[in-house]
């Protein structure tokens, strides 16, 4: 009933004082301007990552090969052939959560088109490779079962090969030799940049997976198999079916050493992620430490404020101002000091933020959620702070306060 | 006719360290409404006890206080200051206004804490009334700091006034103004209770207290003397003759 007086009356107060106001207000204003600054900087960075790591592909397990010891001495993994083809036929067709499999053989090696040569990474995939990808072509189509069945020498190439070999045209259709394959260009993938470890994804050329074991690298075993799970929800499941018919499939006992490894999207993702949490969680106690600081900032103006305006409060309490209304009058001064205060510092943290984006070309994002969480705090520590002066206030004896000098 | 003030045997008692400081020590007194009533006496005679008593700033270690009807000895804070907004209008020795808030917003102020909603403009019309009843209306959106201490004064009696309450209580409205100022003060107050509104002042002045009606004059928490006024003065001729005398003094220089 009483509030919007009482706002007023808060506001003039502040107004009264403008020099102390602001500065009293500078403290939430350095402290929240300080958290969204820093929080749309590495929110941006995040959300790259986040970015680059779902552009690897849909709900996608890797399984890669594992250690192997060789007279004693352990090596990585990844270093022993102990996938096979078969492998990757047996999780297609046995298990349930999966919707595609690419058994993947891949080598670094020198193709040629025309008077052109170009070193690249040629990997043998399956039709289903794209999908798991999640990777369009721009123009042509991928290689088929048939082709497949068939090991036929036809090839989809990446963007940088196109660069590199067929500068001026259009290379659907045109032959490339690969380790003396001739190959026929049945389709051109669309770019897809820099992997999260900065490797250029489109160096490369795609030819069904017989193609390349049996006439291109000539080798029987697999370096990777990507597995498409159903959805999100199964893949940990996948997962973990993978696990259990792989130790069938090589003999290997429940508990002990395994010569494979099992990665999902996730895993790679949470590794990336890893610095960005750690940041996240030393910004989160910056916050604290600085929104604390600026509380107190406000609670030692309202209480000088109150011990000022002691008189002022007498006469109030004369006319029949409630200790109620006494208090809510701080209450609100104080809160409206921190909200204004933690508004601006919103506001010049997302502008300190896009300036820096803008100087450094780093991405930058401030999330709705932490612009309430900003505000909200703000506005806890207002009444926080501002509740001890305001009692006092609203405590004090009219008779005593009307006498104060 | 009820009394607005009816005090039965008033009694306050400060326990202050080892001693009880008995301030007030059984007061009987009853003001009507439409008196205009000087409380007299000096300093430690128990006068700003009993005043704040009245202004239901305090309440009486014993006895039995009613104001406009109603008992107030049991009343608790919130109650007492409801009561203070509604029944009291409060004039004081130093003025008390807001500084930087205008006088238009000094006697809006009592309003504020009406306890029915008051819109924003009839406070405003309600307030200019009052100022155009002590004759300040032309300075509503002046400053103190911008107003004589006459001037000063009368907002704090349109601020007593703008809740229209049963009673207005001056401590010492003239002790910080010239002999002149008081006595337009004076006449300020005489005007307003010749309109009916019951008055208590709190003053050591005699003269002034000339102006009053009635006067009550205590010594160590006592009543000693309780008469009507003999030969009240009127501030319009003391004004008259005062203007006169400085008129001869121009005169003869």
């Amino acid at each position: 009933m009483r509030i919007l007086a009482t706002l007023r009356t808060a506001l003039r107060a502040l107004r009264r004082n403008k020099m102390r106001t602001v500065l009293t207000m500078l403290g939430m204003i350095i402290g929240v301007g300080a958290v969204i600054a820093s929080v749309s900087i590495t929110s941006g960075a995040k959300q790259q990552v986040e970015q680059q790591i779902a552009a690897l592909g849909e709900n996608m397990l890797l399984i890669f090969p594992g250690s192997f010891s060789s007279s004693g001495a352990r090596l990585g993994w990844g270093n022993w052939h102990s996938l096979q083809l078969e492998d990757a036929l047996a999780i297609q067709t046995q298990l349930q959560g999966v919707i595609a499999v690419s058994p993947e053989n891949r080598t670094r090696t020198q193709i040629i088109a025309g008077n052109q040569n170009w070193n690249t990474s040629v990997q043998g995939e399956s039709p289903e490779y794209l999908q798991i990808r999640q990777w369009p072509l721009t123009e042509g189509e991928m290689f088929d079962a048939q082709q497949v069945r068939t090991a036929a020498k036809v090839c989809v190439i990446g963007q940088t090969d196109v660069k590199e070999l067929f500068p001026n045209e259009d290379p659907l259709g045109k032959m490339i030799r690969i380790r003396d394959v001739p190959c026929q260009i049945i389709g051109v993938l669309q770019a897809k940049g820099l992997s999260p470890m900065g490797q250029d994804q489109d160096d490369i050329v795609l030819v069904p997976y017989t193609t390349e074991l049996k006439r291109i690298n000539r080798e029987d075993w697999l370096d990777t198999i990507l597995v498409q799970a159903v959805s999100q929800a199964a893949m940990p499941i996948v997962q973990q079916e993978i696990t259990s018919l792989l130790i069938q499939r090589h003999h290997l006992k429940p508990d002990g050493p395994r010569d494979f490894l099992v990665r999902s999207q996730e895993d790679i993702a949470e590794a990336a992620t890893a610095t960005a949490r750690v940041m996240s969680v030393l910004l989160a106690g910056i916050a604290a430490v600085s929104l604390v600081v600026g509380g107190i900032g406000i609670m030692n103006i309202m209480l000088v404020s109150v011990t000022e305006r002691t008189r002022e409060i007498g006469i109030r309490m004369a006319v029949g101002a409630r200790g109620g209304d006494i208090l809510v009058q701080f209450l609100i001064e104080a809160v409206t000091l921190s909200i204004i205060g933690g508004g601006i510092g919103i506001a010049s943290g997302m502008g300190a933020s896009r300036l820096v984006g803008s100087l450094t070309h780093w991405p930058t994002l401030t999330p709705v959620v932490w612009v309430v969480i900003a505000s909200l705090s703000s506005a806890i520590i207002g009444v926080i702070s501002g509740f001890y002066p305001a009692w006092k206030a609203s405590k004090l004896d009219p008779i005593e306060a009307l006498r104060y000098e | 006719m009820n009394p607005v003030i009816k005090l039965e045997d008033i009694r306050k008692t400060y326990h202050t360290g080892e001693v009880d400081v008995h301030a007030v020590q059984g007061i009987s007194l009853q003001i009507l409404p439409g008196e205009f009533v000087a409380i007299m006496g000096a300093s430690g005679s128990g006068k700003s006890t009993l005043m704040n008593l009245i202004g239901c700033l305090d309440r009486p270690t014993s006895g039995r206080f009613d104001l406009d009807g109603i008992d107030i000895s049991t009343l608790d804070r919130n109650a007492l200051a409801d009561i203070r907004n509604r029944k009291i209008g409060f004039v004081f020795q130093g003025f008390n206004l807001l500084s930087r808030t205008s006088a238009l917003e000094n006697v809006e102020m009592p309003m504020l804490y009406s306890h029915q909603h008051i819109p924003a403009q009839e406070q405003r019309r309600r307030a200019l009334d009052a100022l155009e009843l002590v004759g300040l209306a032309q300075r509503a959106d002046h400053y103190p700091n911008q107003l004589s201490g006459g001037q000063q004064q009368r907002v704090a009696i349109a601020r007593a006034l703008v809740n229209q309450p049963a009673l207005l209580l001056a401590d010492e409205p003239t002790g910080n103004l010239d002999s002149q100022t008081s006595i337009e003060i004076m006449g300020v107050f005489q005007k307003l209770n010749d309109q009916g509104i019951t008055i208590i002042m709190v003053t050591h002045e005699l003269d002034i207290a000339r102006y009053t009606k009635r006067t009550v004059v205590l010594r160590d928490g006592r009543v000693v003397t309780d008469e009507a006024v003999q030969n009240r003065l009127r501030a319009e001729t003391e004004l008259h003759n005062l203007r006169e005398a400085q008129q001869a003094i121009k005169l003869t220089s």
